[in-house]
């Protein structure tokens, strides 16, 4: 066991892989020589060299679209989208190409890969630094999306999705790369995270808190606000269960709907705008998977339906002041 | 026009300060003075800018250092009523065009008095009263819309041109290759300009192209392409007035390389030292932009360290004192939020804002 924030995790997991897999290679911009803007990249360049550890050319498309031909061919590529902000010059790509290359060579081509993108707010990036941009890809039909929270899933995230079968878009909550927050300030990690092989499953929730009373699910930077208001509210006996999703599609519907059953109210927190935000699918599954066990219209506390702002960000980002209060109004209703 | 060929470098003034009286555009002495004062105004407003965010006062700063001399050369170089899509670089050419300091600095700081209301990260200056359009941070898709704009100023029967900046890390996005091709099938009235100024980020400029040049692109599209030594005032000034000029008597686009040197970090959040050598930072500061202008002005006896000092403390001065008018202020009003999203607000916007005003009304009761 080491202590770990969530970049030396990752770094520690794209290390293991390569060492592990002579084909996984690590490309993007500033990502080689430099380690990446976020140090995500660190010493990989020293370890593999400039032909697995790939500084390119400040082209998304070129980077999405040119790993698309490496996965296709047999490497195992994970590229990096410097900013979430910054996937969508390779949204083409993506959608059209790396999403559908199976299906549409009836399962003779595939192209498994992963993309990293550091998303949402929190750093005072204004819009283009703070984006969460996950529905798009949830939306579409053969990526895999997953967002970890902690340096521990954030490792065992990874190196599954190195391994998985299929295009993984993986989202890092760059708030908490380096720290959570605890009173409201960003406080280093102290985690333990596993030293050598240490996989985290796709497609499972962790329960980080069991209750009765109301379920939450939450993924990202979004799960530190939500523990801690599911902690403000147990003063007043109101008893959350907290749910991570971890994997967001394919989401873990049976810990969802089996939770829901047990508490009957359901609230949903992410960052993203509401309008066609990802928990208008897991209020429409819940509600079509449960509708009988529920007490509640659920909830959903997200981002507003603006842009990023950049001064306003923390009136923009759903707080855990706004999380205990649509707890306490899905508790009492 | 000293140069066509896209793999030469244009330039005007010699190292010592002297300049061939053939390429001298020959600008009046105010002219020559203005240049100077805008080059050292905006030197004098990174300079206090990064000091700032250092010490906690401004979340960010992107200052171009060693790279002035284009952006006051444009300024110099258009009309009010061109229009500017500038990069993270050419911001202070509104300032310039005779944008007020304290408007300008209060972006930085995103408060009230910000026209752009707080929603920017700082260093992304824009105002319609000056014709400089807000630019994203998302690299090189302004370059397009400065082509579009052109091309309806055409459409239209207008005089106006434009002027679309980049860097050259922004040369590799796909958005400059359909803006340079569009450009060159419409003839549209506009003038590209990417500062080449060797670095994005931690990545050096021939990882983004191997051309030899990036001027050199713009023959494979159809257009002129000139690369003018970008610490050279007034090869700068030279080349985009003509670019400028091509552009409004119907000659159509111009791409100018502008050879320059990113002397500061990249931004605030950088730290050069992990990934250039500084040897190579310390033969680029030889060619400092403003010291070279300096040197131009004092050969034409123009120019001397007294006056130099003058300006510099009257200039520190301007700006030490529009920073504290500008923190004066505070943040812009959260209910500010929802507005601009759309021309009026939908029902589901307005539904947003009255919960934050009912969670703010919640918050003052207890
Ligand atoms: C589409 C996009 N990708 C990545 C980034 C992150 N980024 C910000 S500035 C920068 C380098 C820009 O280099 P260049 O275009 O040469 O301009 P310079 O900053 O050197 O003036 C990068 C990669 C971005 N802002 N936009």
């Amino acid at each position: 066991m080491a202590v770990m924030n969530i970049i030396q995790a990752v770094n520690d997991a794209l290390r293991l892989e390569m060492r592990r897999d002579p084909s996984v290679l690590v490309m993007g911009e500033d990502v080689g020589k430099f380690g990446g803007v976020f140090r995500a990249t660190v010493g990989l360049y020293d370890e593999f060299g400039p032909d697995r550890s790939i500084d390119t050319p400040l082209s998304e498309g070129g980077i999405i679209g040119t790993a698309i031909g490496m996965a296709t061919y047999g490497l195992r590529p994970v590229a990096e989208i410097q900013f979430a902000d910054y996937i969508f010059p390779a949204f083409d790509q993506i959608v059209n190409e790396l999403a559908k290359l199976r299906y549409r060579s009836g399962g003779q081509y595939t192209a498994p890969m992963v993309i990293r993108a550091p998303c949402g707010g929190g750093i005072r990036g204004g819009h283009y630094h703070s984006q969460s941009p996950e529905a798009y890809f949830i939306h579409t039909a053969g990526l895999k999306v997953v967002m970890p929270s902690s340096p521990a899933d954030a490792k065992g995230l990874l190196i599954s999705s190195i391994r998985d079968p299929d295009p993984v878009v993986f989202f890092e909550p760059k708030r908490v790369y380096r720290g959570r927050p605890v009173e409201g300030r960003i406080t280093p990690w102290d985690q333990d995270v596993p030293e050598g092989e240490h996989t985290v499953p796709l497609g499972e929730a962790a329960l980080l808190r069991e209750g009765r009373h109301v379920t939450l699910a939450t993924y990202g930077a979004m799960v530190h606000e939500s523990v801690e208001a599911a902690r403000l509210v147990a003063k007043e006996g109101l008893e959350v269960e907290v749910i991570d999703l971890r994997t967001l599609w394919p989401v873990d519907v049976e810990a969802l709907v089996g939770s829901v059953k047990k508490t009957g109210r359901f609230v949903v927190v992410h960052e993203a705008p509401r309008t066609c935000g990802f928990a208008a699918e897991l209020v429409t599954l819940v509600s079509e998977k449960a509708f009988l066990h529920l007490e509640a219209p659920p909830a959903r506390v997200t981002g507003w339906d603006t842009p990023f702002p950049c001064t306003l960000e923390n009136d923009y980002m759903p707080m855990t002041p706004r999380i205990v209060d649509a707890l306490r109004r899905t508790a009492r209703f | 026009m000293g140069s066509s060929d896209s793999d030469d470098l244009f330039e005007v003034i010699g190292p010592d300060g002297s300049a061939d009286p053939a390429l001298d555009p020959g600008l009046p002495q105010g002219t020559l003075l203005a240049m100077l004062r805008a080059m050292r105004r905006i030197r004098a407003i990174d300079a206090r800018m990064m000091m700032l965010q250092r010490q906690g006062r401004v979340s960010f700063y992107g200052e171009c250092r060693g790279q002035e001399a284009t952006p006051v050369a444009f300024a110099f170089a258009t009309e009010l009523t061109d229009w500017i899509f500038p990069a993270l670089r050419e911001g202070a050419i509104m300032l310039v065009r005779g944008f007020g300091l304290d408007s300008y600095l209060a972006q930085v700081y995103g408060n009230d008095l910000d026209e752009l209301r707080g929603r920017q990260m700082p260093s992304h200056y824009a105002s319609r009263s000056v014709a400089q359009v807000s630019w994203s941070s998302c690299i090189g898709t302004q370059v397009p819309h400065a082509v579009g704009a052109a091309w309806a100023a055409k459409l239209r029967g207008d005089r106006t041109v434009t002027v679309g900046f980049m860097g050259d890390g922004a040369t590799s996005e796909a958005d400059f290759h359909v803006a340079m091709n569009f450009a060159a099938v419409y003839r549209a009235p506009c003038v590209l300009c990417c500062q080449n100024n060797h670095w994005s980020i931690s990545v050096p400029s021939d990882r983004q192209t191997a051309s030899s040049t990036f001027a050199k692109k713009a023959v494979a599209y159809g257009m002129p392409g000139i690369r003018v030594n970008g610490n050279d005032v007034l090869a700068l000034f030279r080349v985009a007035s003509e670019a400028v000029e091509r552009a409004r008597s119907g000659g159509g686009p111009t791409f100018i390389e502008a050879f320059t040197y990113r002397m500061g970090a990249h931004s605030s959040s950088d730290d050069p030292s992990r990934y250039r050598d500084q040897r190579d930072v310390d033969e680029w500061a030889r060619r400092d932009p403003v010291a070279v202008f300096e040197r131009y002005l004092t050969a034409k006896g123009l120019w001397d360290a007294e006056r130099g000092a003058a300006l510099g403390a009257e200039l520190d001065a301007e700006v030490l004192e529009a920073v504290r008018r500008v923190e004066s202020h505070g943040p812009p009003a959260v209910l500010t939020m929802f507005d601009d999203v759309y021309a009026e607000r939908p029902w589901h916007l307005e539904e947003q804002r009255q919960q934050i005003q009912n969670e703010d009304q919640r918050g003052e009761d207890g």
